[in-house]
């Protein structure tokens, strides 16, 4: 029998507002235990809350970013169950009529375009923290209150690695729209994933597990990836999947069973009669809309059009905001028509330091000028690509600029057809079974022998130039 | 200076012996302590007093010229109070000293006020008709002993019936400022829905609570709003609208006004005293030149079910905050080793919860969290909380149409004057339906006062009730005024 | 036929679990006599014509209620933590959790 899964993605994003969403609070990371509450926010006796109006324009920038309707009638609800990092022992939240509804995010796969539906986007409060001693549990509230959005996905994801490509597409969007720092190591942004799997063709749905704990993207893509296989494996051998709550173990690599047995869970909505509703109105909406900056599928349009770059190119470059800005800079500013040779060295190579290094490209420190310094002489045959690459790495490290390397290491390849030729008639001396290898058709002898110039040279020789006069002087040879 | 018995005074006789220096607000003070130490043993009308001098938030006023220099006011104890106890007369909640004033108490300090730090008896949470649900014991009614003074704010309206406080702020969620009012023969209003902020008073129905005052005469009621109405930016639901002076609103006359009687509260089983009582009132304000005509109010029947589902419900969801953790009672566990009992760490952790709040709460409290909660559960909601908030509507349209074409409702504050201590206690829906004349208020949200109406053969006091259209509290200080005036129960006295 | 006492009783239980509120046996049967007269009571409701009508969740016509997103002092942490009944540093102590 063949399965195919069926996901949905619940992302929890830290609106990054001065204040917390019903109080006045600072929502700072890291302050000392419970230095960052008042009577509101630790649900005190006789404490009422207020809604902070940074944090419902940015709820609706999200809301039009994801293409959602934003709904002109909005309230909150109480969401009740009880625990330590709760003080009310109630979440405010959203319940049946949150703020927005029906959205996307798209995504790049193999076979194409795939659009994920986004089911809904509503606020609610964040809960506290809570740090497990030895003997005992220490609650900090610094958290609690803190503004969250949460986004809900259809389980339109059907493998692993679309759910990553959706968080990694969403994470996008939102960080252009700079109202989140987007950062799962700080909880800033959070996701659970509900899987359950379904034999192939089958319309029903099958029984979810819900996974929590995952503290990264490639968590949610190995977790799913292993929770497919545990459901597989035991409706393979006839075990029922039971609806739970299962822990993701980054160390083992694991899905293990929350399971607390008791009543399922009765949150008790209900309106909350402390904050009367909202009214959205569509100027709102509208203006906020006119507001948004430029949006990751926008901006890769654009360079597209502007610069000619592929659509995957442009992709990669739009990714984070600040690299696109960047590489947009660099770009334009590049004399030539045809920027495909900016575009290569930023996705090629630059991202490899960016990455190597686990920072962004303006993280690498290095301005536009002096990357294309280093191109100018790409462009001009004074090195090659592979030493390009070379003095790139040294750039970053050093801080120098491109000029300064070559000229320290005397790198400016040779391109001078006499000097060539002197080393070249060497190697030919040195080399006869190659040489002879090569005219009995043996290609790779060719390679060798370029190979033993650039020996010669010190790797210096213009590799496209050496080439051809090689092969020629093969020829007659 | 303590033979001038200052106790016996309203706020605004005693404004203006302290305008012409006849006396210092130290003399007051010390006039109201030695009352309370006289009377407090036979009415008990505050908590923790154990003996000790009654403390004041500061002996002198900081300012010179607010609306209440130099007036000790007296604070029912679900009124946050700033490193004053705080417990709302229960267990669970033992200890809590809040970390901030409620915004009424800043209002209060700002007008000059002298906020007494002990605190009034109540009934635990404001669930209750009578004060006999307190941890502290019961408080007696002045004016009989036997009796109780009504609640859930008794211990506001006995302790201004006997003197022992000069004016006190109490809560209405359902009644429990005008039938204490009524019962001890004062003055208590209910605010309009959002004219009074509800910052820091201790939730019980977010959707009906109002602090209000109780006081000796319309007059002090009057003087207390101006200080305490307006717009908090701390409270969602209170409403930005300007305060006017409603002590503009006394002494003028009713003639031509016209009022609304209910007839659905002139039921089977209504006291026939109670009955007289109020048909005297009507005509005394037939005197005054106003008429009355009988209306109907045809979801009055339905009122006492919307109330106890809606009032529970929001009081099961406020109260899920007592659990122990940052406040007040806490049992079952002080974060030792894990498996002690064999048992498992959640398990642990629902043992402090249930408890901490089976011990913590007493009866009406678990009574009325176990109602709410069921209101609001899977498969329950629609049929009980949902239905009863589309009744709240019918509810509120019936007084819509009524303020239609009259000026104010006119109506009994209770079927009954006070009981004997423990007659109720055990019957929880009996209790319930004493409150059908005032529950609807609060869930249309209009302002309602009781103002002493008359006595009954057994010397109890009786109040009348004056309802309005929201925010039409000067139209009820108006009538009020006109009708207190006009009569001498204001100037009875319990014996004590 | 089902004893309407008892499922009240079951029902009773129920709730006062998810409110974690530990009832005593006795407590337990008084509260589900009372709460099923109550509820019988309350039933009352059913008569009404609710066709016409939506809710009322707030009795204002108050709406969009905001603040400006400003800080404001917090507590400190003494004054957060004075009633604690049981603390270490500046943190709520409970039992141990998972």
């Amino acid at each position: 029998m063949n399965y195919e899964p069926v996901i949905g993605l619940e992302v929890h994003v830290q609106i990054k507002t001065k204040s917390k969403a019903f109080c006045g609070c600072s929502t700072e990371f890291g302050a000392e235990p419970n230095s960052q509450v008042c009577p509101v926010c630790l649900g005190f006796p006789g404490s009422l809350p207020v809604l902070n109006a940074s944090f419902l324009d940015a709820a609706i920038k999200v809301a039009v970013a994801l293409g959602c309707q934003v709904q002109e009638f909005t309230k909150f609800d109480r969401k009740h169950y009880f625990y330590p990092d709760l003080p009310k022992n109630y979440q405010i939240s959203q319940y049946d009529l949150p703020l927005a509804l029906n959205g996307f995010v798209d995504i790049e796969l193999e076979s194409g375009a795939k659009r994920i539906r986004v089911k809904r986007v509503h606020l609610e409060e964040d809960a506290g923290k809570l740090i497990h001693a030895d003997k005992m549990s220490l609650v900090d509230f610094n958290r609690t209150g803190m503004p969250l959005l949460e986004i809900v996905s259809e389980p339109d994801l059907y493998s692993p690695q679309e759910a990553y490509e959706y968080l990694n597409n969403l994470k996008s969007i939102l960080s252009y729209l700079d109202i989140s720092d987007c950062d799962m190591e700080k909880g800033s942004l959070r996701c659970d994933a509900n899987i359950s799997v379904r034999p192939k063709g089958e319309e029903k749905l099958g029984i979810k597990s819900e996974l929590k704990n995952l503290n990264s993207f490639r968590a949610v893509r190995d977790s799913l990836t292993y929770e497919i296989e545990r459901q597989v494996g035991a409706l393979g051998v006839g075990e029922k999947i039971i609806q739970e709550t299962r822990l993701w173990d980054d160390k083992e690599s694991k899905t293990y069973s929350m399971r607390s047995k008791g009543e399922a869970k009765d949150y008790r909505y209900f309106p909350d009669p402390d904050l009367p509703p909202f009214i959205i109105k569509f100027s709102k909406v509208d203006e906020i809309r006119k507001a948004l900056p430029e949006l990751p599928k926008e901006k890769q349009v654009r360079l597209m059009r502007d610069f000619g770059l592929s659509e995957y190119d442009a992709g990669i470059l739009v990714f984070s905001k600040k690299d696109a800005e960047y590489s947009e800079d660099c770009m334009r500013k590049y004399p030539k028509e045809n920027k495909k040779q900016v575009a290569n060295l930023l996705i090629g190579p630059l991202l490899s330091e960016a990455n190597n290094r686990n920072c962004r490209l303006v993280g690498l420190d290095l301005s536009a000028e002096n990357l294309l310094e280093l191109i100018d002489y790409v462009d001009s045959n004074k090195i090659s690509h592979l030493t390009a690459k070379i003095v790139l790495t040294e750039m970053i490290d050093t801080k120098k600029k491109a000029s300064v390397i070559i000229q320290e290491k005397n790198l400016v390849q040779i391109s001078d057809t006499s000097s060539l030729n002197i080393s070249i008639e060497e190697v030919i001396k040195e080399n006869d079974k190659s040489v002879q290898d090569f005219k009995n058709g043996k290609e790779n002898a060719l390679m060798f022998l370029v190979g033993q110039v650039m020996k010669k040279t010190k790797g210096k020789a213009n590799p496209k130039i050496l080439q051809e006069l090689l092969r020629g002087r093969l020829k007659d040879a | 200076m303590s033979c001038q018995k200052l106790y016996k005074f309203s706020a605004h006789q005693l404004r203006e012996k302290l305008n012409s220096r006849e006396i210092k607000s130290e003399d007051i003070l010390l006039s109201l302590s030695e009352r309370i130490r006289e009377t407090e043993s036979k009415v008990k009308a505050y908590v923790r007093l154990n003996g000790q001098n009654l403390k004041f938030s500061s002996q002198t006023p900081a300012k010179t010229d607010g609306l209440l220099n130099g007036i000790p006011i007296s604070i029912k104890d679900n009124i946050c109070t700033e490193g004053m106890p705080t417990e709302c007369c229960s267990k669970i909640l033992q200890g809590f000293n809040p970390p901030y004033d409620a915004t009424v108490i800043r209002k209060l300090k700002e007008a000059g006020a002298l906020i007494l730090e002990t605190k009034l008896n109540m009934d635990e949470f404001a669930f209750g008709s009578s004060t006999e649900n307190s941890f502290f014991g019961v408080t007696h009614n002045p004016w009989n002993l036997a009796c109780v003074p009504g609640g859930s704010s008794g211990g506001s309206a006995a302790a201004v019936a006997a003197d022992e406080a000069i004016a006190a702020l109490g809560s209405d969620t359902g009644g429990s400022i005008r039938q204490p009012a009524s019962f001890c023969g004062v003055v208590g209003l209910k605010p309009t829905y959002g004219r009074v902020s509800r910052y820091g008073l201790i939730a019980f129905a977010s959707s009906l609570d109002q602090i209000g005052p109780l006081t000796k005469d319309v007059r002090d009621c009057a003087l207390v709003m101006n200080v305490i109405s307006g717009y908090d930016p701390m409270d969602s639901t209170s409403v930005n609208m300007a305060v006017p002076d409603y002590t503009a609103s006394l002494g003028k006359d009713i003639r031509g006004m016209k009022f609304a009687i209910p007839k659905e509260y002139f039921v089977e089983g209504m006291d026939p005293e109670i009955k007289n009582i109020f048909s005297e009132a009507l005509e005394q304000i037939k005197k005054l030149g106003a008429t009355y005509q009988e209306v109907s109010l045809p979801n009055t029947k339905y009122a006492v079910p919307v109330y106890y589902i809606v009032a529970t419900a929001e009081a099961s969801s406020n109260l899920s905050r007592f659990d122990g953790v940052q406040y007040g009672l806490r049992i079952g566990d002080r974060g030792q080793v894990a498996g002690d009992r064999g048992q498992s760490a959640e398990n642990r952790l629902i043992d402090m919860y249930n408890k901490t709040r089976g011990e913590g709460f007493g009866e009406e409290a678990k009574r009325r969290i176990i109602l709410g909660t069921f209101s609001l559960s899977h498969g329950y909601y629609d049929a009980y909380y949902l239905r009863a908030l589309k009744v709240r509507t019918l509810i509120k349209n019936d007084f819509d149409a009524v303020f239609k074409d009259f000026d104010a409702i006119l109506a009994p504050v209770s079927p009954t004057a006070a009981f004997k201590i423990g007659e109720k206690a055990s019957d929880p829906l009996k209790m319930y339906l004493s409150d059908i004349y005032t529950i609807s208020a609060n869930l249309a949200g209009i302002p309602a006062i009781s103002v002493p109406g008359g006595f009954t053969k057994g010397k109890l006091p009786v109040g009348l009730q004056i309802l309005a259209k929201p925010f039409a509290e000067e139209v009820i200080f108006q009538v009020a005024s006109a009708y207190e005036q006009a009569t001498p129960w204001y100037n009875e006295e319990p014996k004590l | 036929m089902i004893n309407f006492m008892q499922i009240t009783k079951d029902t009773v239980k129920y709730v006062a679990a998810l409110a974690r509120i530990e009832l005593k046996e006795e407590e337990l049967a008084r509260l589900s006599g009372q709460l099923e007269g109550i509820l019988n009571f309350i039933d009352k409701l059913k008569e009404a014509d609710v066709s016409q009508v939506s809710p009322t969740s707030h009795i204002l016509t108050v709406n969009n209620v905001l603040r400006k997103d400003e800080l404001k002092t917090s507590l400190k942490p003494e004054k957060v933590l004075n009633n604690a009944p049981h603390k270490e540093g500046t943190s709520f102590v409970v039992p141990k959790v998972i």
